[in-house]
């Protein structure tokens, strides 16, 4: 059985904090570059603000958003490899306290929702954790903004709804609530599961990468259907106009019960912060 | 175009939803929970963190600052969320609001009726509205972290006239 120190653990959770953060993906600073097209449109002006940022962020070691989010942590744990003192969200909330505060990245969580006080340290994080074969552990990160994640819904359909009815819904809630989401945005899809895992479906889309093909075929299609008609809805770069409203549509699905057709969409704001690293 | 905020205030008629501006002067950081308390002060005739008459409201919880800089990250959060608290701010004396996306029936009346501005930032490029602070001063609500009021001075913010004191409105 491989052995992995929780210090080694927190110093690589730590240090994550500050690239996600301040680095946005190549695939998505890639994307948004190869939409530019020198117009001088409202559109093309905020995709250039947004290149600009990007640039500013990582010269200046500053945060990409102020909204330095929910972390979000997706970890996969091969069947031969064992932490070290404690079990692995030990090291993994230690190390986002101290990537928070090190870093100067804002503190966005309160201990409770009604009474919202500020815990100060950015935790605790959001974690999830597969067991996989092999020796090695993948860590994603997700650092995921508030506005964004208040836009997006979830919906119990029923079968005879079908593919036009999971559209509908998903095409509904970026109308109402996308302007207000940092458009162009990334629309994570989650059908199928029952009412608590087709959010984690949803969420678990958001960590595609732009250009990744759904490897199934059919699925491929919907999503660039959807795609399609999305950016039809006219609301663009910050809600101000144009066919920019999403760049990417991801679909996720799982098997569900014969009464039920589970949907959500959550939704991720054009700074779409993650990463992965292998230990 | 650049204005300070005085000039805006005094030439609000002039500009008109859509146009951008280059904006300096004092600003002051409020989101969520600076709103539920300001609002309650309001109701209970109490002192205000800041004076809002022809006050320049910016929704926004900045990172905080880093080793030798004046302020973190600092781009607008949703307006939205501070609808139901806006009117009330707005009789109140505030001229100006910064935010990002649209805002109710009500505020859009309420800016109409008091000849306030609502002003668009972009939202999710913090690292650039960084650059034009130059200089931050926590003032009150401390306990509320990155939801404390900030007196920002900043210089040649860009931002888009969202909603103008005649109740155009972009969206």
């Amino acid at each position: 059985m491989r052995k992995i120190n929780s210090e080694d653990i927190i110093l690589q959770i730590e240090k994550m904090c500050a690239d996600v953060n301040y680095n946005l993906p190549c695939d998505v600073t890639g994307y948004i570059k190869s939409l530019v097209k020198n117009d001088k449109s409202i559109q093309d002006d905020i995709l250039l603000e947004i290149l600009q940022n990007v640039k500013v962020a990582g010269e200046e070691h500053i945060a990409l958003c102020q909204d330095t989010g929910t972390v979000n942590v997706f970890v996969k744990i091969g069947r031969d490899v064992t932490v070290t003192d404690n079990d692995i969200t030990v090291p993994i909330t230690k190390g986002v306290e101290r990537g928070y505060k090190n870093y100067f990245l804002r503190k966005s969580i309160v201990s409770d929702p009604i009474e919202r006080k500020n815990t100060k340290t950015n935790t605790p994080a959001n974690i999830y954790c597969d067991i996989v074969d092999g020796d090695k552990i993948e860590i994603t990160m997700l650092a995921k903004g508030g506005g964004s994640e208040n836009a997006s819904a979830l919906k119990m359909l029923v079968p005879s709804d079908g593919w036009n009815g999971v559209k509908h819904f998903v095409l509904e809630s970026i109308k109402q609530k996308g302007a207000n989401a940092c458009p162009p945005l990334i629309i994570g899809v989650g059908i199928g599961g029952d009412f608590a895992s087709v959010g984690l479906l949803a969420k678990k889309a958001l960590l595609r990468e732009i250009g990744s093909k759904n490897i199934n075929e059919d699925y491929n299609c919907r999503e660039k259907e959807l795609l399609e008609e999305i950016n039809k809805l006219g609301i663009g770069p910050m809600g101000l106009g144009g066919n920019i409203t999403a760049l990417a549509v991801f679909i996720e699905k799982k098997p569900c019960h014969i009464a039920s057709l589970p949907a959500a969409v959550n939704i991720q704001c054009h700074s779409c912060r993650r990463k992965t690293i292998i230990l | 175009m650049k204005i300070t905020i005085e000039t805006l205030i005094k030439n609000i008629h002039d500009y008109k939803a859509g146009e951008r501006i280059e904006l300096s002067g004092k600003i002051y950081t409020a989101r969520d929970q600076a709103h539920k308390r300001i609002a309650a002060l309001i109701d209970k005739c109490e002192e205000m963190p800041f004076n809002l008459h022809n006050a320049c409201i910016y929704y926004c919880g900045p990172c905080p600052a880093g080793n030798g800089k004046i302020i973190g990250s600092c781009g607008p959060t949703t307006s939205s969320r501070m609808d139901m608290y806006t009117p009330k701010l707005l009789s109140s004396g505030v001229k100006i609001l910064i935010g990002k996306g649209n805002r109710n029936e009500k505020v859009v009346e309420s800016i109409k009726q008091n000849q306030a501005v609502y002003l668009l930032a972009t939202g999710g490029v913090g690292a650039l509205f960084a650059q034009k602070v130059k200089k931050a001063e926590l003032i009150a609500f401390d306990d509320l972290g990155p939801e404390a009021v900030y007196e920002l001075s900043v210089e040649d913010f860009p931002l888009t006239i969202g909603i103008d004191c005649f109740g155009n409105n972009l969206f």
